[in-house]
């Protein structure tokens, strides 16, 4: 069972990644369940979206504390919140960033970070600062979890004419900015 | 199971409210009528009837002695009379 | 075919599948996507339903109430504030014996408010006369939709059904999902019979006024009817198994009860927790179960007698309260013992999860630890957090 959370705010698009990403688990034969946790109820307020993914139906229905992944919409949320709270030994973090030099925790030595900037390609490529399909792409690439192609059909199911292809570009470019950030 | 729940129409004709008067029930006199019908409209058990001047009178098994009908009519041409009385 | 969808999604496309001639309901969190998207439906013509829009919940039940008297099938969904909004209509709606179909998406009641997942608003009308199914997962929530429609419609039933899915956790929760076929729906639910209408060309009145004469026979009517609703049940969840290929037993669930020595009765999608607890434990070596009830009203007592009379420890689970009481489904478990010679050593009553507070797998791991311990007579409340309790306004 693989566990992955994520930090948002509400308005962000937290629910359309856990779906998209839920979805291409789905497409890959896994059974994954994708679930929002809303704070305020607000948009603008901090929130979360879970899931869960596993060979079989997933049972649990509590929120996740002990995450192997996080992935992490807006990094001004990391100044109130712990958003590595639980995160696994040897966990992996995908953050929305600009900023190579981030200010991170510490983390443990099987823990990774990924900083992908997520809104500067969405703005080239959408031409919105809605960063979701490109941080997908980053986490396919850092995780090894999915692959490309399926993480593309799902923005596919999800998405049509321009919007989709538009996300398509986007995941593509996130993925190769990890890709290229592990090959150094 | 079911208990009772719906009602065919038809069930009010079957409640004889005549046994509801007390002491005065209304006498047709049928002599200034002029046919108005003002009785047949406020009559709350809609058990007055007739078909032209001094032909107006009421259903006794359903009238229950409300004195509408007297008090309505312009030519008092109905009064209300002891129950014991017949006529 | 399999799709991945949210419990709300999945809810509507089922209901297209059952095509009610009137859907009316008014939007309240977190029961609105179901709605929203059958509102959605009837306008791109993809439901020929009437989509009656309303102010209130109130308005929302009395127009499924006319509907469902001039004969059609009918649809409503509400959770928490709007469920009570409706409450005397949703009487009414069982005194009539009309077989009017509602999903709660249950929530929290007000004050505080608080819009996340407990089970308050459903237990609350437990009395109104209305079939009460609790699903545990996104499937048996859809699954539950067409059962409850043709056991609703049962000649010998004709009884509302309220279909209970817990609000966010499966309302909003996205799932693989086996989403039955209109091939599939037509073969299990025939089209709906009404035994009486409203109708000018034969005109009655339905709920006329009933004297002290008359009323007491109408509600022992309803409650008779649930327990022959009882045997029903399972007839009607076999003949779903063999269309699609999904077994319920429609009124209780024995999850590795049989030689357990601790068993969590519960209702809801925190039996999915449990059942992982449970495996988890029985993998070192516990002997431990759940027994799931999916209908809280007909109370299936005799098949619960029979699944708790010889386990030593029993804990109930309660995501609702009788305040100044008993919690109600552990009352109830109790009351199935009471006279029994035959029965469970202690049945302890646990309060879990109100108000969307989350049930961890340690939270349910605490429930078979505290067993073990002690009997807790009357509402153990399980992650209370006692330093806000210390509030003080004087």
């Amino acid at each position: 069972m693989k566990e992955i959370r994520i930090h948002a705010r509400a308005g962000q698009g937290a629910i359309t990644t856990a779906s998209l990403l839920g979805y291409a688990y789905f497409l890959k034969g896994m059974y994954p369940y994708a679930v929002p946790h809303f704070g305020a109820a607000r948009m603008g307020a901090p929130m979360n979206a879970f899931v869960r993914v596993d060979s079989k139906p997933v049972r649990l229905r509590s929120q996740i504390y002990e995450p192997d992944y996080v992935i992490i919409v807006d990094p001004t949320l990391m100044r109130g919140f712990n958003c590595f709270s639980g995160l696994k030994e040897n966990g992996t973090a995908i953050i929305n960033s600009k900023e190579e030099n981030l200010e991170l925790p510490k983390l443990k030595p099987g823990q990774k970070a990924f900083l992908v900037p997520a809104n500067e390609i969405a703005l080239k490529t959408i031409g919105r600062p809605l960063g979701n399909t490109a941080l997908l792409g980053g986490f396919c690439a850092a995780t090894n979890e999915l692959s490309l192609d399926v993480l593309f059909e799902a923005i596919k199911k999800r998405f049509a004419d321009k919007i989709q292809e538009v996300n398509i570009e986007a995941a593509k470019q996130g993925f190769e900015f990890i890709k290229n950030k592990i090959k150094g | 199971m079911f208990g009772p729940l719906i009602s065919k129409p038809g069930s009010s004709r079957s409640n004889k409210t005549g046994s509801w008067r007390i002491e005065t029930k209304p006498k047709f006199l049928q002599k200034n009528c002029i046919a108005c019908n003002m009785c047949v409209l406020v009559c709350p058990e809609a058990c007055i009837h007739g078909e032209g001047k001094n032909t107006y009178t009421c259903d006794y098994n359903f009238c229950k002695g409300c004195g509408n009908c007297a008090e309505i009519c312009p030519k008092a041409d109905i009064v209300m009379v002891k129950e014991e009385s017949r006529e | 075919m399999k799709e991945f969808l949210e419990g709300s999604l999945a809810v509507a496309k089922v209901i297209q599948l059952c095509k009610p001639g009137v859907v009316s309901a008014y939007p309240i969190t977190p029961q609105t996507h179901i709605v929203e998207e059958l509102a959605q439906m009837v306008a791109d013509g993809h439901l020929n339903s009437q989509f009656v829009n309303v102010e209130s919940e109130h308005s929302a039940a009395s127009v499924v109430l006319g509907a469902s008297a001039a004969g059609v099938r009918v649809y409503t969904a509400t959770s928490s504030q709007g469920l009570f909004y409706m409450a005397e209509v949703v009487f009414n709606i069982a005194g009539l014996r009309l077989p009017v179909v509602m999903t709660v998406a249950c929530r929290a009641i007000s004050a505080p408010i608080n819009i996340w997942n407990d089970q308050q608003d459903a237990v609350s009308l437990r009395d109104s006369g209305w079939v009460q199914f609790h699903a545990e997962d996104i499937q048996e929530a859809i699954d539950l939709h067409l059962i409850a429609y043709r056991l609703a419609e049962d000649k010998s039933m004709m009884l509302p059904v309220m279909v209970c899915m817990d609000g966010f956790i499966l309302t909003h929760g996205i799932e693989s999902i086996d989403v039955p076929t209109q091939e599939q729906v037509n073969k299990f639910l025939p089209d709906y019979q009404p035994l009486y209408k409203l109708d000018p060309a034969n005109p009655l009145t339905m709920g006329p006024l009933v004297d002290p004469e008359y009323y007491m026979e109408t509600r022992y009517a309803i409650d008779q009817t649930h327990k022959e609703a009882l045997d029903l049940i399972p007839k009607i969840t076999a003949e779903f198994s063999k269309v699609f290929g999904r077994n319920y037993n429609g009124l209780i669930e024995e999850y590795l009860t049989k030689d357990a020595e601790r068993v969590i009765v519960a209702m809801g999608s925190v039996c999915g927790t449990a059942k992982e607890v449970v495996d988890e434990l029985r993998a070192k070596g516990k002997k431990v179960g759940l027994l799931k009830i999916t209908s809280y009203r007909p109370f299936p007592a005799q098949k619960i007698y029979e699944a708790l009379k010889a386990v030593p420890k029993v804990a109930v689970i309660d995501r609702a309260l009788s305040l100044g009481s008993y919690a109600p489904l552990a009352a109830e478990v109790k009351a199935v013992f009471f006279g029994k010679t035959k029965k469970p050593g202690r049945i302890s009553s646990f309060v879990v999860g109100l108000g969307g507070r989350d049930i961890t797998k340690d939270s349910i791991k605490e429930i078979f630890r505290l067993l073990t311990t002690k009997e807790s007579a009357c509402c153990e409340y399980i992650d209370l957090k006692p330093e806000l309790l210390k509030e003080n306004y004087e």
